[in-house]
């Protein structure tokens, strides 16, 4: 260790730490990240939030190590001859090797995020989605049409309506599992935002705007659902935590149970459509 | 407002004349006027489109022009018109303020520039104070899963207050104090570009807090900080208390970069070269240009939203043909360089303390500038990803997933420049080296944190959730409030003429260090479990977890009474006079006696070299030679 | 007295100064919202709760310094009519709700939440009619509990109805609807309640003032 310069001892501490604690990591961290494996979606982020945890834990154990170092090691001495330090304004090699190893990095980094994005990862995607996911994971036969799911986001509830079982409307989130899903998120007043953690879909509910996501459920399982954007007084309360995703029979039953249910009222609702915006000149009272 | 005279003037003598009283009885005069006049308007004129006043009983026109003119009697009041009105009447450019004395001077229009920092410094601190405690009972509400406390539009209210008030004023935070007051005497110069903008960006900045406190007398703020679209159509009055704010913050931030920029392009000593600016200076040049170009926008977009909230225009409206969309977009071009406009102080002054602390001149000058420059200009281009999930065009995210991973790079070489610094260094653990290297620990974990949320599958999980908290907070908090502290005890000496306690300094360092971790760590873990922000309510198996949380957010505060303790102890009770110069700095400000005289330099110096030249043969930074030699009475 | 002395002193009054100024912001400010009520639990082969509210088109300066926003009232057991939304309820118990409604209608802006669910059958009365479902446009206000999938629409007065009500306390001699449902209280928790029609008159979109306060408009379930 007394042969190795001080930067030789600074690598072998970065060495060291990351040997010991990235594998560590990543047996018992990493398999813990949200949103965790209920979607493919889902399974597309985990990935992306393992592989970034892993190099943010890398990196931050090189800025230790360096620091740990230097911070003890060139420490003012009370036998200290001169009181100053000497005299280095840069090292070029240094920076140009910071500068090309940091692009890189920082390259490398975009482009996976832009891997995962296109696989379709991406939560809310606006009107005019682009990533949709490979839908050769949805165990449907092929050519399957994903399923349309609108989100409605009001002040301070979430709704939903199934256009393709009769276009009801109903206060309960189910998902077939297996399928992929197309939801429609759209808002009738402020901006809400659609979180489902488990599912990995979050989509912002905007007034007038259609905000595309797509979701392939792979587990039965409850769900939890919470707006994410603030939204007035009951924004705290705008969770949900009677969702589920149920097997494909379960859905048709539940759908034909519920479109029932709410018969009622269905005819009153406005024709479906990708946004419902209230009268412009409308003040109550 | 006059001179010195001999005999002592009788206390209403004193009282009399265009100062802070005058001011407030003017602003509260004005106040009214306009509240009845805007009621008038509303009833007598019979607009048709303003009848709503009367179902909802409230008066948004009433209320901004209440404060508008409140704001402007405030200003005449304190004596802001004078100069230009006498100018107009011929009389001669002069700069009579200056030379006031006594502590009067302190509470009125002053063209002192150390008067104007002082008085920034006490200002800024009392309103980082009040957002402080909102933020105090903001974790006491999140002791318990259920509300137990603040009803729940008064705990928003609260969510309001503290973030509105943290980012308008501790915009000004560092360049507020510290540079109106030390950026001259970096540069060799005797005051500012523009002595009274300089006065008046301070008392705009203190109108404007207590305009934004006035806010829960009349019903609160619903928003949040982002005071989103349409959202802000459904507050009650309070939300103009807001929308003034800002205004007034923003054109005291563009009012203040146009000065520093004016200053550093137009004032620097002969020899002052580019390449011989202290980095606190540059950092200074960074955060200035941000502040000139992007105040602007946030105050358009606000006038948007008056008119919105007044006449009943619809930019942000959908239904009437506006977009919310509009509202996101325009309010974060400006809220991301605003971000940056808080972080880029931190940097200059890290990069400054180092080289002081280490006994070694600064790293890779270069590198260190091109870094603030490269984050200033980079900042324009990456506001999108605070709005990934919002349904934005998804061509646009791959771009701002890129932009915002480059901005690590100019970022990155900071971390060099302070790497580089300390290498075989002779590093002392004074306090303002101990609160610069916590913000190295700190603005790491803010940093690695950002790469999760510029990463978009990544930000489905965390945008709008507890990580994103943790992540500004770490940015922010632990960058710029840490740099705060480290400015102070580097510099408040200097300021006043006397020491602060070194070690109740440390007291407060170890116990803010250990207590903001605890507090903003576990705060990544609560959001990648799935709890957003702003809310009320949690999960119950969230508890533990906001409990420790609280906890530590309640040992913040103890931290900061430590410190308030040894600011009144050591500047009020003890006052031992400070050396000139007790760092050892080569910096031009320590070559000037403790407290810095009216005048600043007997003579403008000649500038020979950089400030960093320790270890170095002939390292002479400014002649004359009257002044201390740079190097001596460490 | 000497210049420590003197500082001591204006240290002190200083702090003694900002420890009023925060007691107030406490107290005055943050604390301030509706109380609860408790109504009165009937023994019996069932417990059950009664609650009589009404529903108003402008609470009035008495009851609320915003005199002209619609409110929730609710009659307290000194037969008084009480504006607070906090309701503290027992668990698991039957609650009867009767609502004497003086508003006249705005419309729902979701027609969804015009069927009745939640209630026990899910019905409720409306002026003695059992019914179900209501016409969207005919809702004035509607009593919801989003947690407990409870939300019963209240019809409106009609435009065009004889001796409307004016301010609040409204007596049953001024038009208004009676709508009555039941339903039952679940385990200990904290519900919120609101509105879910957009009826802060005057508003844009009708969601402002009194829609966004506690004490009009929205509440809370305090189950214990």
């Amino acid at each position: 260790m007394t042969r190795m310069g001080h930067g030789g001892r600074i690598l072998a501490l970065w060495v060291v730490s990351s040997a010991i604690s990235l594998p560590l990591i990543a047996i018992f961290l990493t398999p813990h990240l949200p949103p965790g494996t209920g979607s493919v979606e889902a399974k597309g982020q985990q990935v992306d939030n393992e592989v970034l945890t892993m190099i943010s834990v890398w990196i931050a154990l090189g800025i230790f190590a360096y620091f740990g170092y230097v911070l003890t090691a060139f420490r003012l001495r009370d036998a200290d001859p001169a009181l100053d330090g000497p005299p280095i304004r840069g090292h070029a090699r240094a920076q140009v090797l910071w500068i090309v190893f940091t692009t890189a990095l920082v390259l490398c980094l975009a482009g996976f995020g832009t891997y995962e994005l296109l696989g379709g990862a991406g939560g809310g995607q606006g009107s005019d989605p682009v990533f949709k996911a490979f839908s050769g994971d949805a165990k449907g036969t092929p050519g399957d049409p994903p399923l349309q799911v609108q989100v409605i986001a009001q002040q301070w509830q979430f709704t939903f309506r199934y256009p393709s079982e009769g276009g009801f409307e109903s206060a309960r989130f189910v998902l077939p599992v297996n399928r992929q899903v197309e939801l429609h998120v759209t808002s009738l007043d402020v901006i809400h935002s659609f979180w489902v953690p488990a599912l990995g879909v979050k989509a912002d509910a905007n007034p007038g705007a259609d905000n595309i996501a797509y979701v392939t459920p792979k587990r039965i399982e409850k769900l939890a659902i919470h707006c994410a954007e603030l939204c007035g007084l009951f924004h705290g309360y705008m969770f949900d935590n009677t969702a589920r995703v149920v097997s494909q029979s379960a859905f048709t039953a539940w759908a034909k149970g519920m479109r029932q249910f709410v018969s009622s009222v269905t005819h009153y609702l406005p024709k479906y459509h990708h946004t419902y915006l209230p009268d412009p000149a409308f003040r109550a009272g | 407002m006059s001179v010195e005279s001999t005999a002592a003037r009788p206390l209403w003598r004193r009282l009399l004349g265009f100062n802070l009283l005058t001011g407030i009885v003017l602003g509260v005069g004005g106040f009214y006027l306009g509240w009845y006049g805007g009621h008038w308007l509303a009833s007598g004129l019979d607009i048709e489109s303003l009848d709503y006043f009367d179902d909802t009983g409230q008066n948004d026109v009433a209320m901004f022009l209440a404060y508008i003119l409140g704001v402007i009697g405030f200003l005449v009041g304190l004596g802001f018109a004078n100069y230009p009105l006498a100018r107009m009447r011929g009389y001669p450019a002069s700069m009579r303020e200056k030379e006031d004395r006594g502590i009067s001077r302190y509470f009125a229009l002053s063209t002192d520039h150390k008067v104007v920092g002082m008085q920034y410094f006490i200002g800024i601190g009392l309103f980082f104070f009040i957002a402080g405690l909102n933020a105090m009972l903001i974790r006491f509400e999140l002791l318990r899963p259920q509300p137990n406390v603040w009803p729940a539009g008064n705990y928003l209210t609260l969510v309001t207050e503290h973030g509105t008030m943290m980012m308008g004023m501790m915009t000004s935070g560092i360049l507020g104090p510290f540079a109106n007051y030390l950026l001259p005497l970096m540069i060799g110069a005797r005051r500012m570009a523009f002595p009274r903008i300089e006065a008046l960006t301070f008392w705009l900045l203190m109108s404007a807090g207590v305009i934004l406190i006035s806010a829960i007398s009349f019903g609160g703020v619903p928003t949040g900080w982002t005071g989103y679209e349409p959202l802000n159509l459904q507050g009650n009055l309070g939300m103009d208390a807001y929308i003034m704010f800002f205004a007034l913050v923003g054109l005291s931030m563009t009012l203040l970069g146009l000065n520093m920029l004016a200053t550093v392009i137009t004032m620097r000593a002969p020899g002052m070269t580019w390449t011989r600016l202290p980095m606190f200076v540059w950092g200074v040049i960074s955060t200035a240009t941000l502040m000139l170009l992007a105040a602007p926008v946030l105050i358009s977009v606000l006038t948007m939203a008056m008119l919105d909230r007044t006449i009943n225009s619809s930019f942000f409206v959908p239904a009437m043909g506006g977009s919310s969309y509009l509202f996101e977009n325009l309010f974060w071009v400006f809220g991301h360089p605003e971000v940056y406009i808080l972080a880029l102080p931190g940097f200059g002054i890290v990069l400054e303390l180092l080289p002081v602390f280490a006994r070694k001149p600064l790293w890779g000058y270069r590198l260190g500038v091109a870094g603030m420059l490269g984050v200033a200009l980079l900042s324009w281009t990456v506001w999108q990803h605070h709005i990934f999930v919002s349904g934005i065009d998804s061509d646009l995210r791959p771009f701002y997933m890129l932009s915002t991973e480059l901005i690590s790079l100019p970022t990155g070489f900071i971390f060099v420049c302070a790497m580089g610094t300390l290498w075989r260094g002779k590093i002392r653990y004074s306090v303002p080296m101990l609160f610069c290297l916590a913000w190295v620990f700190n603005f790491l974990f803010g940093g690695l944190s950002g790469i999760f949320l510029s990463d978009v599958p990544s930000d489905v999980t965390t945008h709008g959730s507890f990580f994103s908290m943790a992540h500004f907070h770490y940015t922010i908090m632990g960058g710029l409030v840490f740099t705060f502290f480290a400015a102070i005890y580097y510099w408040l000496p200097k300021m006043t003429g006397f020491t602060l306690n070194e070690r109740l300094g440390k007291w407060h360092f170890w116990l803010l260090f250990i207590s903001f971790n605890s507090t903003f760590g576990p705060l990544f873990a609560l959001g990648f479990m799935g709890m957003p922000r702003r809310v009320v309510t949690y999960p119950s198996n969230l508890q533990f977890l906001n409990d420790w949380v609280s906890v530590s957010a309640f040992v913040i505060g103890i931290s900061m009474l430590v410190f308030l303790f040894n600011l009144v102890y050591s500047q009020l009770f003890v006052r031992e006079p400070a050396p000139a110069n007790p760092w050892g700095s080569k910096s031009l400000e320590f070559q000037l006696p403790s407290p810095v005289p009216v005048h600043d330099f007997d003579r403008i110096p000649v500038i020979l070299n950089d400030p960093y030249g320790y270890g170095e043969e002939d390292s002479l930074v400014a002649r004359p030679p009257t002044l201390v030699p740079a190097g001596g009475e460490a | 007295m000497t210049s420590v002395q003197k500082k001591l002193l204006g240290i002190v009054v200083v702090v003694a100064g900002a420890g009023v100024a925060i007691g107030f912001y406490i107290t005055g400010f943050l604390m301030s919202g509706p109380t609860a009520y408790h109504p009165p639990v009937t023994q019996g082969a069932q417990k059950s709760v009664n609650l009589t509210i009404q529903t108003v088109a402008a609470v009035g300066p008495t009851l609320s310094p915003n005199a002209s926003w619609v409110s929730y009232v609710v009659r307290n057991n000194q037969n008084q009519w009480h504006r607070t939304t906090i309701w503290s309820l027992p668990a698991h118990t039957l609650v009867h709700v009767t609502v004497y409604q003086f508003d006249g209608d705005s419309g729902l802006r979701n027609p969804f939440m015009a069927k009745v669910r939640g209630t026990v059958g899910n019905t409720m009365q409306v002026n003695g009619k059992t019914m179900n479902v209501l016409n969207p446009d005919d809702a004035s206000h509607t009593f919801a509990v989003p947690a407990l999938g409870l939300i019963v629409p209240l019809k409106g007065v009609a435009d065009d109805a004889k001796n409307q009500c004016d301010t609040a306390p409204c007596t049953m001699a001024e038009a208004h609807n009676t709508i009555t449902f039941t339903f039952r209280t679940p385990g200990k928790g904290r519900y919120r309640w609101q509105c879910f029609v957009p009826c802060a008159a005057g508003f844009l979109d009708g969601f402002g003032g009194p829609m966004q306060t506690l004490g009009y408009m929205d509440g809370f379930l305090n189950v214990a």
